[in-house]
Protein backbone atom coordinates (compact mmCIF):
# COMPACT_ATOMS: atom_id res chain seq x y z
CA UNK A 1 0.00 0.00 0.00
CA UNK A 2 2.97 2.40 0.73
CA UNK A 3 4.42 1.86 -2.57
CA UNK A 4 2.36 3.96 -4.39
CA UNK A 5 3.38 7.15 -2.93
CA UNK A 6 6.67 6.51 -2.40
CA UNK A 7 6.46 5.76 -6.48
CA UNK A 8 5.00 9.56 -6.83
CA UNK A 9 7.51 10.95 -4.51
CA UNK A 10 10.22 9.49 -6.78
CA UNK A 11 8.59 10.75 -9.85
CA UNK A 12 8.35 14.42 -8.20
CA UNK A 13 11.62 14.11 -7.10
CA UNK A 14 12.78 13.17 -10.60
CA UNK A 15 10.65 15.92 -12.01
CA UNK A 16 11.93 18.69 -9.42
CA UNK A 17 15.44 17.53 -11.03
CA UNK A 18 14.08 17.65 -14.71
CA UNK A 19 12.94 21.44 -14.62
CA UNK A 20 16.10 23.37 -14.13
CA UNK A 21 17.94 20.93 -16.82
CA UNK A 22 15.27 21.36 -19.50
CA UNK A 23 15.88 25.05 -18.83
CA UNK A 24 19.51 24.82 -18.97
CA UNK A 25 19.54 22.05 -21.86
CA UNK A 26 17.57 25.32 -23.53
CA UNK A 27 19.57 27.77 -22.78
CA UNK A 28 22.88 26.38 -22.42
CA UNK A 29 23.96 25.15 -26.13
CA UNK A 30 22.93 28.77 -27.04
CA UNK A 31 24.78 30.15 -24.73
CA UNK A 32 27.82 27.92 -25.37
CA UNK A 33 27.20 29.01 -29.32
CA UNK A 34 27.32 32.49 -28.12
CA UNK A 35 30.74 32.13 -26.34
CA UNK A 36 32.02 30.32 -28.64
CA UNK A 37 31.15 33.16 -31.80
CA UNK A 38 32.62 35.84 -29.81
CA UNK A 39 36.06 34.00 -29.36
CA UNK A 40 36.15 31.99 -32.58
CA UNK A 41 37.18 33.17 -36.18
CA UNK A 42 34.50 33.28 -38.69
CA UNK A 43 34.46 29.19 -39.18
CA UNK A 44 32.25 28.40 -36.00
CA UNK A 45 29.23 29.42 -37.90
CA UNK A 46 28.48 25.74 -37.01
CA UNK A 47 28.39 25.96 -33.55
CA UNK A 48 24.66 27.36 -33.86
CA UNK A 49 22.96 24.76 -35.69
CA UNK A 50 24.56 22.11 -34.02
CA UNK A 51 23.58 24.45 -30.90
CA UNK A 52 19.28 24.64 -32.31
CA UNK A 53 19.90 20.64 -33.06
CA UNK A 54 20.98 19.86 -29.38
CA UNK A 55 17.76 22.41 -28.28
CA UNK A 56 15.00 21.13 -30.87
CA UNK A 57 15.69 17.47 -29.79
CA UNK A 58 14.91 17.89 -26.39
CA UNK A 59 12.27 20.25 -27.66
CA UNK A 60 11.09 17.73 -29.37
CA UNK A 61 11.35 15.44 -26.16
CA UNK A 62 9.09 17.52 -23.91
CA UNK A 63 6.66 18.63 -26.73
CA UNK A 64 4.79 15.23 -27.31
CA UNK A 65 4.25 13.90 -23.89
CA UNK A 66 2.48 17.33 -23.20
CA UNK A 67 0.46 17.80 -25.72
CA UNK A 68 1.74 20.98 -27.56
CA UNK A 69 3.07 21.48 -31.20
CA UNK A 70 7.19 22.02 -31.54
CA UNK A 71 6.12 25.69 -32.75
CA UNK A 72 4.92 26.87 -29.30
CA UNK A 73 8.15 26.20 -27.40
CA UNK A 74 10.71 26.35 -30.18
CA UNK A 75 9.35 30.47 -31.34
CA UNK A 76 9.93 31.51 -28.08
CA UNK A 77 12.98 29.56 -26.94
CA UNK A 78 15.33 30.14 -30.08
CA UNK A 79 14.13 33.94 -30.87
CA UNK A 80 14.97 34.55 -27.19
CA UNK A 81 18.24 32.86 -27.00
CA UNK A 82 19.46 32.69 -30.45
CA UNK A 83 21.50 35.47 -32.41
CA UNK A 84 19.25 34.99 -35.21
CA UNK A 85 16.50 37.50 -36.64
CA UNK A 86 12.64 36.75 -35.34
CA UNK A 87 11.81 36.44 -39.26
CA UNK A 88 14.02 33.69 -39.51
CA UNK A 89 13.13 32.12 -36.47
CA UNK A 90 9.45 32.56 -37.43
CA UNK A 91 9.78 30.50 -40.63
CA UNK A 92 11.32 27.93 -39.05
CA UNK A 93 8.87 27.67 -36.56
CA UNK A 94 6.11 27.07 -38.75
CA UNK A 95 8.17 24.75 -41.06
CA UNK A 96 8.77 22.62 -37.73
CA UNK A 97 5.27 22.63 -36.50
CA UNK A 98 4.26 21.55 -40.06
CA UNK A 99 7.00 19.02 -40.19
CA UNK A 100 5.74 17.46 -37.17
CA UNK A 101 1.53 17.48 -37.98
CA UNK A 102 3.15 15.94 -41.52
CA UNK A 103 5.06 13.25 -40.08
CA UNK A 104 2.01 12.49 -37.75
CA UNK A 105 -0.57 12.52 -39.94
CA UNK A 106 -0.57 9.19 -41.97
CA UNK A 107 -0.89 7.25 -39.20
CA UNK A 108 -3.51 8.91 -37.73
CA UNK A 109 -5.83 9.21 -40.57
CA UNK A 110 -5.64 5.09 -41.02
CA UNK A 111 -6.25 4.80 -37.43
CA UNK A 112 -9.10 6.41 -37.54
CA UNK A 113 -7.79 9.33 -34.90
CA UNK A 114 -7.94 11.98 -37.49
CA UNK A 115 -11.30 13.00 -39.61
CA UNK A 116 -10.43 14.54 -42.72
CA UNK A 117 -14.30 15.44 -42.70
CA UNK A 118 -13.64 17.70 -39.47
CA UNK A 119 -10.47 18.99 -40.44
CA UNK A 120 -11.00 20.29 -44.51
CA UNK A 121 -13.54 23.14 -44.05
CA UNK A 122 -11.73 24.44 -40.31
CA UNK A 123 -8.60 24.24 -42.35
CA UNK A 124 -9.80 26.27 -45.17
CA UNK A 125 -10.47 29.28 -42.68
CA UNK A 126 -7.24 28.94 -41.04
CA UNK A 127 -5.51 28.80 -44.32
CA UNK A 128 -6.46 32.44 -45.42
CA UNK A 129 -6.20 33.66 -41.96
CA UNK A 130 -2.48 32.58 -41.70
CA UNK A 131 -1.47 34.10 -44.95
CA UNK A 132 -2.38 36.88 -43.72
CA UNK A 133 -1.28 36.57 -40.51
CA UNK A 134 2.12 35.74 -41.96
CA UNK A 135 2.09 39.17 -44.36
CA UNK A 136 1.37 41.25 -41.19
CA UNK A 137 4.24 39.21 -39.33
CA UNK A 138 6.95 39.99 -41.88
CA UNK A 139 5.38 43.89 -42.34
CA UNK A 140 5.87 44.32 -38.86
CA UNK A 141 9.07 45.94 -36.31
CA UNK A 142 10.39 42.73 -34.71
CA UNK A 143 10.55 44.17 -31.17
CA UNK A 144 6.75 44.27 -31.89
CA UNK A 145 6.38 41.18 -32.90
CA UNK A 146 8.33 39.83 -29.98
CA UNK A 147 6.54 42.11 -27.23
CA UNK A 148 2.91 40.76 -28.83
CA UNK A 149 4.44 36.75 -28.96
CA UNK A 150 5.57 37.05 -25.43
CA UNK A 151 1.97 38.38 -24.24
CA UNK A 152 0.54 35.34 -26.35
CA UNK A 153 2.60 32.89 -24.93
CA UNK A 154 2.40 33.76 -21.52
CA UNK A 155 -1.51 33.59 -22.53
CA UNK A 156 -1.21 29.90 -23.81
CA UNK A 157 0.58 29.11 -20.52
CA UNK A 158 -2.60 30.76 -18.71
CA UNK A 159 -4.87 28.45 -21.34
CA UNK A 160 -3.03 25.70 -20.59
CA UNK A 161 -3.06 25.90 -16.98
CA UNK A 162 -7.08 27.04 -16.52
CA UNK A 163 -8.43 25.04 -19.94
CA UNK A 164 -10.40 21.96 -18.77
CA UNK A 165 -11.02 18.98 -20.92
CA UNK A 166 -13.75 16.35 -21.83
CA UNK A 167 -12.69 13.17 -22.58
CA UNK A 168 -16.24 12.36 -24.15
CA UNK A 169 -18.05 15.03 -24.69
CA UNK A 170 -21.93 14.65 -25.09
CA UNK A 171 -23.51 15.78 -27.55
CA UNK A 172 -27.32 15.90 -27.97
CA UNK A 173 -27.86 17.33 -31.52
CA UNK A 174 -25.34 18.58 -34.03
CA UNK A 175 -25.85 21.44 -35.56
CA UNK A 176 -27.27 22.32 -38.98
CA UNK A 177 -24.02 22.99 -40.81
CA UNK A 178 -22.00 20.16 -39.17
CA UNK A 179 -25.13 17.62 -40.27
CA UNK A 180 -24.86 18.98 -43.97
CA UNK A 181 -21.05 18.69 -44.16
CA UNK A 182 -21.75 15.11 -42.76
CA UNK A 183 -19.16 15.36 -39.53
CA UNK A 184 -19.73 12.55 -37.58
CA UNK A 185 -18.14 9.19 -37.27
CA UNK A 186 -16.86 6.39 -35.17
CA UNK A 187 -13.38 5.97 -33.46
CA UNK A 188 -12.10 3.37 -31.27
CA UNK A 189 -10.73 4.83 -27.85
CA UNK A 190 -7.49 2.51 -27.26
CA UNK A 191 -7.24 2.15 -23.25
CA UNK A 192 -11.30 1.23 -23.11
CA UNK A 193 -11.40 -0.29 -26.48
CA UNK A 194 -14.34 0.70 -27.01
CA UNK A 195 -16.44 2.32 -30.19
CA UNK A 196 -17.03 5.81 -29.59
CA UNK A 197 -19.69 7.31 -32.05
CA UNK A 198 -18.80 11.13 -32.23
CA UNK A 199 -20.93 13.81 -33.65
CA UNK A 200 -20.24 17.78 -33.10
CA UNK A 201 -22.10 21.28 -32.67
CA UNK A 202 -21.06 24.53 -32.84
CA UNK A 203 -19.44 24.68 -36.18
CA UNK A 204 -20.13 28.32 -37.75
CA UNK A 205 -18.13 29.41 -34.06
CA UNK A 206 -15.60 26.54 -34.86
CA UNK A 207 -14.79 28.15 -38.50
CA UNK A 208 -14.58 32.00 -36.85
CA UNK A 209 -12.60 30.72 -33.95
CA UNK A 210 -9.89 28.62 -36.69
CA UNK A 211 -9.42 32.51 -38.48
CA UNK A 212 -8.32 33.78 -35.25
CA UNK A 213 -6.27 30.45 -34.72
CA UNK A 214 -4.89 30.57 -38.20
CA UNK A 215 -4.13 34.24 -38.30
CA UNK A 216 -1.99 33.75 -34.77
CA UNK A 217 -0.32 31.11 -36.14
CA UNK A 218 1.13 32.85 -39.34
CA UNK A 219 1.93 35.34 -36.97
CA UNK A 220 3.51 34.44 -34.53
CA UNK A 221 5.09 31.12 -36.68
CA UNK A 222 4.15 29.02 -33.61
CA UNK A 223 1.54 26.59 -35.15
CA UNK A 224 -1.83 26.23 -33.80
CA UNK A 225 -1.70 23.17 -31.26
CA UNK A 226 -2.66 24.80 -27.95
CA UNK A 227 -5.26 26.67 -29.51
CA UNK A 228 -6.67 23.34 -31.75
CA UNK A 229 -7.08 21.24 -29.57
CA UNK A 230 -9.65 22.98 -26.60
CA UNK A 231 -11.32 24.53 -29.89
CA UNK A 232 -12.17 21.29 -31.44
CA UNK A 233 -12.85 19.65 -27.73
CA UNK A 234 -14.29 22.22 -25.40
CA UNK A 235 -16.31 24.61 -28.51
CA UNK A 236 -17.24 21.99 -30.68
CA UNK A 237 -17.61 18.90 -28.30
CA UNK A 238 -15.10 16.95 -30.34
CA UNK A 239 -13.47 13.82 -28.38
CA UNK A 240 -10.42 14.60 -26.70
CA UNK A 241 -7.76 12.11 -29.02
CA UNK A 242 -9.73 12.58 -32.03
CA UNK A 243 -9.30 16.33 -31.12
CA UNK A 244 -5.43 15.94 -30.66
CA UNK A 245 -5.52 13.77 -34.14
CA UNK A 246 -7.60 16.19 -36.46
CA UNK A 247 -5.91 18.96 -34.54
CA UNK A 248 -2.50 18.05 -36.60
CA UNK A 249 -4.51 17.75 -39.88
CA UNK A 250 -5.22 21.45 -39.73
CA UNK A 251 -2.12 22.39 -38.53
CA UNK A 252 -0.57 20.78 -41.59
CA UNK A 253 -2.97 22.02 -44.28
CA UNK A 254 -2.73 25.91 -42.12
CA UNK A 255 1.05 26.31 -41.87
CA UNK A 256 1.31 24.55 -44.98
CA UNK A 257 0.10 28.20 -46.52
CA UNK A 258 1.75 30.23 -44.09
CA UNK A 259 4.86 28.51 -44.96
CA UNK A 260 5.00 28.90 -48.91
CA UNK A 261 4.42 32.74 -48.11
CA UNK A 262 7.83 32.78 -45.81
CA UNK A 263 9.58 30.79 -48.26
CA UNK A 264 8.58 32.84 -51.10
CA UNK A 265 9.42 36.15 -49.34
CA UNK A 266 13.01 34.63 -48.77
CA UNK A 267 12.37 34.60 -44.50
CA UNK A 268 13.32 30.41 -44.54
CA UNK A 269 16.97 30.32 -43.82
CA UNK A 270 17.78 26.03 -44.43
CA UNK A 271 20.77 26.49 -42.08
CA UNK A 272 18.09 27.69 -39.30
CA UNK A 273 15.05 25.68 -40.39
CA UNK A 274 16.68 22.04 -41.52
CA UNK A 275 18.53 21.50 -38.23
CA UNK A 276 15.35 22.55 -36.05
CA UNK A 277 13.18 20.32 -38.13
CA UNK A 278 15.83 16.98 -37.83
CA UNK A 279 16.23 17.70 -34.01
CA UNK A 280 12.51 18.09 -33.43
CA UNK A 281 11.41 14.89 -35.13
CA UNK A 282 14.35 12.20 -33.27
CA UNK A 283 13.48 14.04 -30.27
CA UNK A 284 9.43 13.29 -30.19
CA UNK A 285 10.59 9.48 -31.23
CA UNK A 286 12.13 9.71 -27.43
CA UNK A 287 9.51 11.91 -26.25
CA UNK A 288 6.90 9.39 -27.15
CA UNK A 289 8.90 6.82 -25.17
CA UNK A 290 8.85 9.50 -22.77
CA UNK A 291 5.08 9.23 -22.14
CA UNK A 292 5.39 5.05 -20.67
CA UNK A 293 7.44 5.99 -17.83
CA UNK A 294 6.44 9.65 -17.05
CA UNK A 295 2.50 11.23 -16.42
CA UNK A 296 2.11 12.78 -19.11
CA UNK A 297 0.35 15.95 -16.76
CA UNK A 298 3.60 16.00 -15.30
CA UNK A 299 5.49 16.80 -18.48
CA UNK A 300 2.37 19.23 -19.32
CA UNK A 301 3.41 20.77 -16.20
CA UNK A 302 6.94 21.31 -16.70
CA UNK A 303 6.20 22.59 -20.36
CA UNK A 304 3.67 25.14 -18.37
CA UNK A 305 7.06 26.26 -16.35
CA UNK A 306 9.06 26.50 -19.33
CA UNK A 307 6.66 28.52 -21.19
CA UNK A 308 6.21 31.29 -18.52
CA UNK A 309 10.34 31.36 -18.63
CA UNK A 310 10.37 32.10 -22.20
CA UNK A 311 6.98 34.10 -22.38
CA UNK A 312 8.50 37.08 -19.72
CA UNK A 313 12.19 36.53 -21.54
CA UNK A 314 10.73 37.18 -25.06
CA UNK A 315 8.83 40.19 -23.83
CA UNK A 316 11.48 41.43 -21.84
CA UNK A 317 13.47 41.00 -25.09
CA UNK A 318 11.21 43.41 -27.24
CA UNK A 319 11.26 46.08 -24.60
CA UNK A 320 14.83 46.04 -24.71
CA UNK A 321 15.06 45.17 -20.96
CA UNK A 322 16.28 41.82 -21.31
CA UNK A 323 18.86 41.36 -24.50
CA UNK B 1 -25.46 8.88 -36.68
CA UNK B 2 -22.70 6.77 -38.53
CA UNK B 3 -22.04 3.34 -36.95
CA UNK B 4 -19.28 2.18 -39.30
CA UNK B 5 -15.60 2.34 -37.36
CA UNK B 6 -13.75 2.28 -40.97
CA UNK B 7 -12.79 5.71 -42.13
CA UNK B 8 -13.95 6.91 -45.02
CA UNK B 9 -12.08 5.90 -48.41
CA UNK B 10 -11.09 9.44 -49.38
CA UNK B 11 -9.58 9.58 -45.50
CA UNK B 12 -7.32 6.16 -46.54
CA UNK B 13 -6.09 7.64 -50.06
CA UNK B 14 -5.03 11.17 -48.17
CA UNK B 15 -3.10 9.00 -45.67
CA UNK B 16 -1.21 6.82 -48.12
CA UNK B 17 -0.21 10.29 -50.37
CA UNK B 18 0.61 11.72 -47.37
CA UNK B 19 2.90 9.16 -46.60
CA UNK B 20 5.24 8.41 -49.34
CA UNK B 21 5.01 12.81 -50.44
CA UNK B 22 6.38 13.56 -46.83
CA UNK B 23 8.48 10.31 -46.91
CA UNK B 24 10.14 11.75 -49.78
CA UNK B 25 10.07 15.79 -48.52
CA UNK B 26 12.50 14.54 -45.55
CA UNK B 27 14.53 12.72 -47.55
CA UNK B 28 15.67 15.38 -50.24
CA UNK B 29 15.32 17.72 -46.86
CA UNK B 30 18.10 15.57 -45.22
CA UNK B 31 19.85 14.61 -48.11
CA UNK B 32 20.38 18.85 -49.53
CA UNK B 33 21.13 20.09 -46.54
CA UNK B 34 24.17 17.53 -45.55
CA UNK B 35 25.40 18.59 -49.27
CA UNK B 36 25.51 22.16 -48.29
CA UNK B 37 26.67 21.83 -44.70
CA UNK B 38 29.36 19.72 -45.88
CA UNK B 39 30.00 22.26 -48.96
CA UNK B 40 29.43 19.16 -51.67
CA UNK B 41 27.64 21.72 -53.49
CA UNK B 42 28.92 25.27 -53.50
CA UNK B 43 27.33 27.93 -51.73
CA UNK B 44 25.37 31.25 -52.79
CA UNK B 45 26.17 32.89 -49.33
CA UNK B 46 29.45 31.62 -47.65
CA UNK B 47 28.50 29.41 -44.72
CA UNK B 48 30.81 31.50 -42.64
CA UNK B 49 29.38 34.95 -43.65
CA UNK B 50 25.87 33.78 -42.48
CA UNK B 51 26.60 34.77 -38.79
CA UNK B 52 26.79 38.62 -39.90
CA UNK B 53 23.45 38.00 -41.94
CA UNK B 54 21.41 36.23 -39.59
CA UNK B 55 20.45 38.74 -37.14
CA UNK B 56 19.13 41.12 -39.89
CA UNK B 57 15.63 41.34 -40.83
CA UNK B 58 14.09 39.78 -43.97
CA UNK B 59 14.73 42.46 -46.22
CA UNK B 60 17.83 43.97 -44.93
CA UNK B 61 19.31 39.95 -45.48
CA UNK B 62 17.86 39.68 -49.21
CA UNK B 63 19.22 43.46 -49.86
CA UNK B 64 22.87 42.12 -48.25
CA UNK B 65 22.96 38.98 -50.04
CA UNK B 66 21.28 39.53 -53.77
CA UNK B 67 19.00 36.61 -53.27
CA UNK B 68 16.20 36.98 -55.08
CA UNK B 69 12.64 36.49 -53.81
CA UNK B 70 9.60 34.09 -55.21
CA UNK B 71 10.73 30.83 -57.51
CA UNK B 72 14.50 32.00 -58.47
CA UNK B 73 16.00 28.91 -56.51
CA UNK B 74 14.50 26.76 -58.27
CA UNK B 75 16.76 27.56 -61.29
CA UNK B 76 19.92 27.89 -58.90
CA UNK B 77 19.69 24.26 -57.57
CA UNK B 78 23.55 23.87 -58.22
CA UNK B 79 23.98 26.09 -55.00
CA UNK B 80 23.97 24.26 -51.53
CA UNK B 81 21.71 26.91 -50.16
CA UNK B 82 19.28 26.50 -52.84
CA UNK B 83 18.90 23.41 -53.32
CA UNK B 84 17.92 22.39 -49.62
CA UNK B 85 14.98 24.61 -50.01
CA UNK B 86 13.73 21.80 -52.34
CA UNK B 87 13.20 19.36 -49.68
CA UNK B 88 11.18 22.01 -47.80
CA UNK B 89 8.92 23.12 -50.77
CA UNK B 90 8.01 19.28 -51.58
CA UNK B 91 7.20 19.33 -47.38
CA UNK B 92 5.02 22.71 -47.90
CA UNK B 93 3.21 20.64 -51.39
CA UNK B 94 2.37 17.44 -49.44
CA UNK B 95 -0.71 19.20 -48.96
CA UNK B 96 -1.59 19.89 -52.41
CA UNK B 97 -0.21 16.32 -53.60
CA UNK B 98 -2.70 14.97 -50.78
CA UNK B 99 -5.85 17.22 -51.36
CA UNK B 100 -5.56 16.81 -56.08
CA UNK B 101 -5.47 13.05 -54.78
CA UNK B 102 -8.79 12.87 -53.18
CA UNK B 103 -10.90 15.48 -55.28
CA UNK B 104 -11.74 12.08 -57.60
CA UNK B 105 -12.90 10.25 -54.94
CA UNK B 106 -15.36 13.37 -53.95
CA UNK B 107 -16.19 13.88 -57.60
CA UNK B 108 -16.68 9.88 -58.01
CA UNK B 109 -19.08 10.23 -54.75
CA UNK B 110 -20.78 13.21 -56.06
CA UNK B 111 -20.05 15.06 -52.95
CA UNK B 112 -19.81 18.29 -54.53
CA UNK B 113 -19.85 20.03 -50.43
CA UNK B 114 -16.18 18.76 -49.83
CA UNK B 115 -14.99 18.94 -53.91
CA UNK B 116 -15.86 22.74 -53.27
CA UNK B 117 -13.99 23.26 -50.12
CA UNK B 118 -10.81 21.48 -51.58
CA UNK B 119 -10.82 23.16 -54.51
CA UNK B 120 -10.57 26.44 -51.88
CA UNK B 121 -8.26 24.52 -50.35
CA UNK B 122 -6.40 24.04 -53.34
CA UNK B 123 -6.50 28.10 -54.49
CA UNK B 124 -5.32 29.49 -51.47
CA UNK B 125 -2.15 27.24 -51.09
CA UNK B 126 -2.02 27.80 -54.91
CA UNK B 127 -2.47 31.61 -54.25
CA UNK B 128 0.04 31.30 -51.76
CA UNK B 129 2.55 29.05 -53.43
CA UNK B 130 2.65 31.15 -56.00
CA UNK B 131 4.18 33.69 -54.34
CA UNK B 132 1.42 36.20 -55.39
CA UNK B 133 0.97 38.23 -51.92
CA UNK B 134 5.01 38.46 -52.16
CA UNK B 135 6.62 41.68 -50.55
CA UNK B 136 9.60 41.37 -52.23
Amino acid sequence: MREKPVRNRRKFHFLLWLLPVAILMMVLPAEAANAAAASADATAWWVWPLALFVVCFFLGMIAVPAGVGGGVLFVPIVGSFFPFHMDFVRGAGLLVAMASALAAGPSLLKNGMASLRLAMPLALAASISSIAGAMLGLALPANIVQISLGVTILGIAALMIAAKKSEFPHIAQPDTLSAALGIHGVFRDGVTGKDIAWQVHRTPAGLALFLIIGFLGGLFGVGAGWANVPGLNLLMGVPLKLAAGSSSMILSMASSSATWYYLNNGAILPIIAVPSVIGMMIGARIGAHLLTILKASAIRRLVIVILLFAGVRTMLKGLGFWI
Amino acid sequence: METERKPHPEQLHYATVLHWSTLAGFIMLVATFVAYVFSWLPSYVPLERLPQLWGLSTSEYLKATGIPTGWSWLFMMGKGDFASQLGIAILSGCSIACILAIMPVYAKNRNTTYLVICALEIAVLLVSAAGVFSTH
